[in-house]
């Protein structure tokens, strides 16, 4: 099991924004929600490899930026009729800051 | 709290369609029971006709399998007739004594067909043509049995006569009318599809009335209908014959509303169901949709209207209340594979109307379009039906055509609808191609995908087309094609959606026009204020209408509504275009297409330093710089900004770039300068964000180098002054840009494109180019405000100028603002150091 990884404050992301990390498993997004929840998705799109992170945030979903797929942020799960999955990351919020854990 | 109960009697498309738009609604607030007279879930009745054909199989047209009733929590009786309706005690009664308990209940009976009361109607081999079990029967006799009569010429007699003889029967067409078809067609159309369907080998018997089916007496076909006899008309020669085989009769001949439960509950009924606008009855608890409802007096037999009515039910059930029904415009295509046919509204015209005809009967082309008060009332297309999806939309809308109506008759865009068009072979008439003709040119997707898809998934508008095929979904240029697709497989469930009304997107039941009215009369300054306001039915939107709120707050309220770069698409956000390998383009600025050695050098030194892979002249003549890591950008607009120089909107919704000829200034023909003129024009529109991008060009004489005749704003020099063109587009489709006025002075053409553009930017609904918007509200408004009357124009002008004032330069903010760099920033961590500690 890793490690869980600090990353940042919960502030340096902006609410229904998204910061990317680099990690030695690809870039990570990390999505903040309007109610301050935080998920983790490779920056991936399921479709044809958009980076999620440069999308509209909504609800529990982000929009891709570049053919509009919507990927469900808890599950990386494109949203139906589309379908594919971007990888999750597990995050949590700790003290006002941001931890990754590597899978 | 316990929750209500909600008993539906039918399970048949509208009763089922008003379940799916409740569950939509309000999941939770009701236990729902469906009865369903027969043994299956709900089917797609409409593609009975298919099957028949044997182009489709049953198990394609099933919508809903019973799975999806457990799905969603949907208890389900199938082979259960309602009998009775206890009122008092508030239950319902099956044939089987199955009793249900209701708070509400929902009748959605259907209709039934129209049995001739003649004798013999009650011999074998005498069916109706409504459901599954009609569909199995008319299979296994045409396997058997050779002679078929359809005593109907409608819709559904000429879809089962169709359907019979490419199962190789030998059929035979009874009609009472002198044409067929007699309620979506005018004659000239009918004969028209007469001689096409007599040319497959139907067979028609116009004014002919039936009086008996004759019993079979022979070996094979005893106790059996064997023929058919008509009453003898006046002047009937005997030599004609009276009587015709029929080893199958199927009667065709019109439906009747279910109202039978109804009466027996004593609910009033009168040609149906009499129901409200909100499709209640006089029983306030009980509600009615679909074909055995009477709504202002008009039973409706096609499936659009029924969906409208589910929809409106569905919203009153769950207890919203805001959503009316008042009645529909039908709109009628035969589902004949190789026959193109279209009728909408009043085609048959009269009174105070005017018809617009076109008739080529070699050609095989008859249009019809039925005028009233410079509206289109009506109209009947066959063998071109390309634009029947534009002229239903202007008979729904109640469009104006005043401006239009010297070319209405030549379709959307002057002469057959695509001419401007590309991306799909110049093909126009989605009839004539083949399955493997490729439809929509960005997404790949062929004629024969879209059908499946149609047919497979039970898909009726073209936003369900987009989601399910992405055809049309991205540059939209097939949308007329996918359009007329879906309407020849869905027949007439087809609904264009009205483009004044349509809702933004899922997240509301509010229109672009409503959702921009309202921030104004109620000075809504903030997204969640919006939201909350106008009742979202999502907590914070989505990426189709966060956009456009954010677009329209900010351009109502200029200095008071805050931009709010969360609601905006990432190349707005970053400043920068992004590519498809998540790269950014920059594309530094020169007013009007001029620059220096100086910049060139700038430009060079930074494509250098930053290894930028990919350097290309723009369409609007600028350098664009592609493949910059966006961690970098800030760093790149630093570099310009030490020079001097500014980047360039060459991605938003907002101007883009002034192109220029050289003009007076250099070229022997040029009359005015034309440079200095793109230049003032640029610099004076900085900073503008608009419903949608906005092209501008400036010619210096009317050879209109700069090519200003497909521009947002063309501006061309002439000898006495500069001519103004608006609402041009190069791009999806090409639009000519339309003669808006003269002026003299360069102030002028400032003043007035001002005035244009803030017009468009007040009441051009999000991604709507001005192309678009002028067709939508007319020219004559435009000149109205921005020609006719100079204190609008200057008025107009002064909030524009208003409107762009202070303008913080974005990528300089970006270099210098802490908080706006963290954007580019990518977060690094110390990944292996916890590995190890780990």
């Amino acid at each position: 099991m890793n490690d869980w990884i600090k990353v940042c404050a919960l502030d340096e992301i902006a609410p229904q924004g998204s910061r990317v990390v680099a990690s030695s498993q690809g870039d990570i997004a990390l999505f903040r929600t309007a109610d301050d929840r935080v998920f983790g998705l490779h920056d991936k799109c399921p479709h044809k490899g958009g980076p999620l992170s440069q999308g509209i945030v909504h609800g529990d979903t982000v929009t891709c930026p570049l053919h509009g797929f919507k990927i469900g942020l808890k599950d990386g799960e494109a949203v139906a009729p589309d379908k594919g999955c971007a990888r999750r990351f597990a995050v949590k919020l700790d003290g006002g800051a941001v931890w990754l854990q590597l899978s | 709290m316990r929750k209500q109960k909600l008993v539906v009697v039918g399970n048949g498309m509208a009763g089922i369609r008003a379940v799916e738009e409740l569950l939509k609604l309000a999941p939770d607030l009701y236990d729902i029971t469906v009865f369903g007279a027969e043994p299956h879930g709900n089917y797609n009745r409409i593609l009975l006709s298919p099957v028949l054909a044997g182009e489709m199989t049953i198990n394609d047209i099933i919508l809903n399998p019973l799975g999806w009733y457990a799905d969603n929590g949907v208890r389900l009786h199938v082979g259960k007739t309602v009998t009775k309706i206890d009122r008092t005690a508030r239950k319902v009664i099956a044939e089987d004594g199955t009793e249900e308990e209701y708070d509400r209940l929902l009748l959605a009976t259907g209709s039934t067909p129209f049995i001739l009361p003649i004798p013999g109607r009650d011999l074998p081999g005498v069916i109706s043509y409504r459901d599954i079990r009609d569909t199995d029967e008319m299979i296994a006799t045409a396997a058997t049995h050779k002679h078929a009569v359809v005593i109907g010429g409608g819709l559904l007699g000429l879809e089962a006569a169709n359907g019979l003889k490419l199962r190789g029967m030998d059929v035979t067409v009874v009609h009472l009318m002198p044409w067929l078809m007699e309620r979506q067609l005018d004659r000239a159309a009918a004969d028209m599809l007469k001689t096409s369907l007599e040319a497959r080998g139907l067979k028609f018997l116009l004014e002919k009335q039936t009086e008996a089916l004759i019993r079979g007496t022979g070996d094979t076909n005893a106790g059996r209908v064997c023929a058919l006899r008509f009453k003898p008309a006046p002047g009937f020669d005997p030599g004609d014959g009276l009587e015709i085989p029929a080893d199958l009769v199927v009667m065709a001949a019109g439906i009747r509303p279910n109202t039978a439960l109804a009466e027996s509950a004593r609910l009033y009924c009168n040609r149906g169901i009499v129901v409200n606008d909100t499709m209640q009855t006089y029983d306030p608890r009980i509600y009615a949709v679909g074909e055995c409802v009477a709504h202002r007096g008009i039973a409706y037999g096609l499936v659009a209207p029924l969906f409208e009515q589910a929809k409106v039910c569905a919203n009153h059930l769950a207890n919203f209340g805001i959503a009316r029904y008042t009645g529909s415009v039908l709109s009628t295509k035969l589902k004949v594979t190789g026959i193109d046919l279209f009728s909408a509204g009043n085609f048959m015209g009269g009174e105070g109307t005017d018809e617009i005809v076109l008739n080529d009967p070699s050609g095989g082309v008859y249009k019809k379009l039925v005028v009233k008060n410079d509206t289109l009332v009506g109209a009947v297309l066959y063998g071109d039906t390309a634009d029947g999806a534009w002229y239903f939309q202007l008979v729904k809308d109640a469009q104006n055509i005043h401006e239009i109506r010297d070319h209405l008759m030549f379709g959307q865009s002057h002469g057959g609808a695509g001419l401007g068009d590309c991306g799909h072979a110049g093909k126009t008439l989605a009839a004539t191609l083949a399955d493997d003709a490729q439809v929509c040119g960005c997404n790949g997707v062929c004629k024969g995908d879209i059908v499946k898809a149609i047919k497979s998934q039970g898909l009726f508008t073209l936003d369900d087309v987009r989601k399910h095929t992405k055809a049309s979904s991205s540059c939209g240029s097939c949308t007329g094609l996918v359009e007329q697709i879906l309407a020849s497989t869905v027949g007439g469930a087809y609904t264009p959606s009205e483009s004044k009304d349509k809702p933004i997107c899922g997240c509301t039941d509010h229109s672009h026009g409503v959702v921009r009215q309202t921030i104004r009369e109620r000075h809504l300054l903030t997204i969640p204020a919006a939201m909350h306001y106008m009742e979202w039915k999502t907590p914070n939107g989505c990426a189709s209408c966060r956009p456009a709120l954010n677009y329209y707050l900010i351009s109502t309220w200029p200095g008071e509504a805050k931009d709010d770069p969360q609601s905006r698409f990432v190349n707005e956000r970053a400043h920068a275009n992004i590519q498809k390998d998540g790269t950014y383009s920059v594309v530094p600025r020169m007013w009007g297409g001029l620059t220096t050695p100086a910049e060139l050098r700038v430009i060079a030194d930074v494509a250098e330093k930053y290894e930028v892979p990919t350097v290309k002249m723009t369409g609007g003549a600028r350098i664009d710089l592609l493949g910059i890591k966006k961690s970098d950008l800030p760093k790149v607009w630093a570099d310009l900004g030490a020079a001097g120089m500014v980047s360039g909107h060459a991605y938003g919704k907002s101007i883009r770039t002034v192109k220029t000829c050289v003009g007076a200034e250099h070229c022997r023909f040029g009359t005015q300068r034309s440079m200095e003129m793109g230049v003032k024009l640029e610099k004076m529109l900085f900073g503008m964000w608009s419903p949608h991008k906005v092209k501008l060009a400036v010619s210096g004489c009317p050879r209109n180098c700069a090519e200003a005749g497909i521009k947002d704003i063309g501006v061309i020099g002439v000898d006495s002054g500069y001519e103004l063109y608006v609402a041009g587009n190069g791009g999806i489709k090409t639009e000519v840009a339309q003669f808006l006025c003269k002026v003299k002075s360069d102030e002028e053409v400032m003043e007035y494109s001002g005035a244009f553009l803030q017009l468009y930017r007040e009441e051009g609904f999000y991604l709507e180019r001005t192309c678009h918007y002028v067709a939508r509200v007319g020219l004559d408004h435009v000149k109205a405000a921005v020609v006719n009357d100079p204190q609008r124009r200057k008025d107009l002008f002064e909030r524009l100028l208003f409107a762009l004032q202070d303008y913080e330069d974005p990528w300089q903010a970006a270099v210098q603002k802490p908080a706006v760099r963290r954007e580019y920033e990518v977060i690094r961590i110390a990944e292996v150091a916890a590995e190890v500690m780990a």
